[in-house]
């Protein structure tokens, strides 16, 4: 099925160099969207890997042309099943067609085309924003100088896809979800805030929560045996559940975690190596200690398929207590690391334009 | 368990060979091949061979903090245990690869060795030489595990595993039926060529199948 016109939300910081051989393409994880940096002028919040994007930051935005858009299938400016289908112009729900993650990059690849950058210097994204880099590093091999997967995957495991499933469950047994029209009534905010709960379980860890929150009680520092709001960790949960139903599409929840799940590297290859073989950047992979989501074992998949095909990697798993969010709370080493390996993939890409040219 | 892949090279490269490693396997490795080096700590070597030698270098360490500093400096280290890892390369996939004062510290050299010959068409081994004479008297005079320079560990707390001398690896060479192209004995600072498996501190070889 094809789906046109479609729109996409993007943002741009630091500038683009005469050669064209600056740019970088941040890529997103699930509830993520193109304000990756900077403060936004209207809600007044940082973007969502600004710590790592920036002036003198790990994407230094002094010397790299940074870009980040929205997923197709998103809801914060790119054409997704909020969108208005113009066929009846109402919004899609799910009448939206099925996406992929290879969809999200040809549409991220298109967007390039249209900036007439014909050869990124780095693709760069934790979670599905990793399975975003390494599809870009397959599909689009000439492309890609450097593919930077943090805290990613070849491939959902049954854990990854058993959660996303809970998460879409709960969205469809709300009854405002309405078989995904809702956009005229009320939204399915209530089993879209207990998706969100259980999502945000798993970010943390064992340890990050108990550091967190450990077993305080709210407010009167006491039990009050009835179903309200008692411990820290309860508060913390339906806080952030009721704030992303306020910024999040409900069925787009349900379009971008089957992508995630439908995801497969390696899929229509004899193997992941084999799919991995077509890729010509260098990688730098990363993972954590304490990420039980994404679990170190499956960065290595990728690491150890890359090391099979003689290809250039670089990985590392950093410690942290911070569960899969690590990625975007660990700023210090991945900063010294990233800078690092961009600063070498930026020397060679000019050796390389050199020994071209002449 | 392993101990290996975690560099414990320390000691003997700064006190022993000082900057002499680097000329030395600098010597060795020709400009633009592909070099692998195990255990390779912080990467100070390889970084020096892309530079002065254009070389494509990878590298394995165990210590994520070494790892780290390594692909800071912009080399692509690979965090792992040197003898489960080189299992995944295929074969002949460098020209060198380079295992610098480790030999005696894994579980299985000849394993390692013979994994070595497999990905690359040349290996560079540099080992402390446990025939040096020093070595020897320490063990005579003291009727205890030797204690050198060289070898400075306790029995209980030593990184080493394998005690070899210079003659112990040109046997397993010549058992192997492997082609030794270069070797280099060094005491302190200086090349020595006279009585090496007596007087050689560090020897470093280069062979082949």
């Amino acid at each position: 099925m094809t789906l046109a016109p479609v729109e996409v939300a993007y943002q741009t910081y630091g500038q683009l160099d005469a050669e064209r051989s600056n740019a970088i393409l941040i890529t997103h994880a699930f509830s993520g969207d193109a304000h990756a940096a900077g403060i936004n002028p209207e809600t007044g919040k940082p973007g969502w890997w600004d710590s790592m994007i920036g002036p003198g930051k790990g994407f230094d935005t002094n010397r790299f042309f940074v870009i980040c858009s929205n997923v197709l299938g998103g809801c914060r400016g790119t054409t997704g099943p909020s969108s208005i289908n113009p066929a009846t112009g109402l919004p899609f729900g799910l009448a939206f067609p099925g996406i992929t993650i290879a969809d999200m990059v040809r549409l991220q690849a298109r967007l390039m085309d249209h900036l007439g950058i014909e050869r990124l210097l780095a693709v760069a994204g934790g979670s599905m924003g990793g399975m975003q880099v390494l599809e870009w590093a397959v599909s689009y091999p000439h492309r890609v100088a450097a593919a930077l997967p943090i805290a990613s995957s070849a491939r959902h495991s049954a854990m990854q896809i058993a959660f996303n499933e809970v998460g879409r469950q709960s969205v469809m047994a709300d009854p405002d979800w309405n078989d995904g029209s809702y956009y005229s009534g009320k939204p399915p905010g209530r089993g879209l805030s207990v998706a969100r709960m259980v999502g945000h379980i798993t970010y943390m860890s064992d340890d990050s929560m108990r550091e967190k929150f450990g077993r305080r009680f709210r407010d009167k520092g006491q039990p009050s045996f009835s179903f309200g709001v008692d411990f820290e960790v309860e508060s913390y949960l339906r806080y952030n559940g009721n704030q992303f139903v306020d910024r999040f599409d409900a069925n787009s929840y349900l379009y971008i975690t089957k992508a995630m799940d439908y995801f497969d590297l390696g899929a229509g290859f004899p193997s992941l190596g084999a799919s991995l073989e077509r890729a010509q950047a260098r990688f730098l992979v990363i993972s954590f200690t304490s990420d039980w989501l994404y679990p170190s074992y499956q960065s290595l998949e990728i690491v150890n398929a890359l090391r099979s095909r003689n290809r250039d990697v670089a990985y590392c798993e950093l410690p942290s207590t911070y569960g899969h969010d690590a990625f975007l709370v660990e700023v210090e080493e991945q900063t010294e690391i990233v800078q690092g390996f961009l600063t070498q993939t930026h020397k060679q890409a000019a050796r390389l334009a050199g020994l071209v040219a002449r | 368990m392993s101990l290996v892949g975690e560099s414990q090279r320390g000691p003997l490269v700064h006190s022993v060979l000082g900057r002499r490693d680097y000329e030395i396997i600098g010597d060795i490795v020709a400009p633009g091949s592909k070099v692998l080096d195990l255990g390779c700590g912080e990467a100070e070597l390889l970084a020096w061979l892309v530079e002065n030698k254009q070389v494509q270098a990878r590298g394995i360490e165990q210590n994520g903090g070494k790892v780290m500093k390594a692909i800071a400096r912009g080399v692509s280290v690979y965090q792992g245990d040197l003898e489960n890892s080189l299992q995944d390369y295929p074969d002949q996939a460098f020209d060198y690869v380079i295992l610098s004062q480790t030999l005696q510290q894994t579980l299985r050299p000849l394993v390692v060795l013979k994994e070595m010959l497999r990905v690359s068409r040349l290996v560079i081994v540099a080992f402390p030489n446990f025939g040096h004479w020093k070595v020897r008297l320490s063990h005579l005079w003291s009727g205890r595990a030797p204690r050198t320079g060289l070898f400075p560990y306790e029995w209980y707390d030593s990184p080493n595993l394998h005690f070899l001398t210079v003659h112990d690896f040109e046997a397993l060479a010549n058992a192997q039926h492997w082609t030794v192209e270069k070797h280099i004995f060094l005491s302190g600072q200086r090349e020595i060529r006279a009585f090496p498996n007596l007087t050689a501190e560090v020897a470093v070889y280069l062979f082949r199948k």
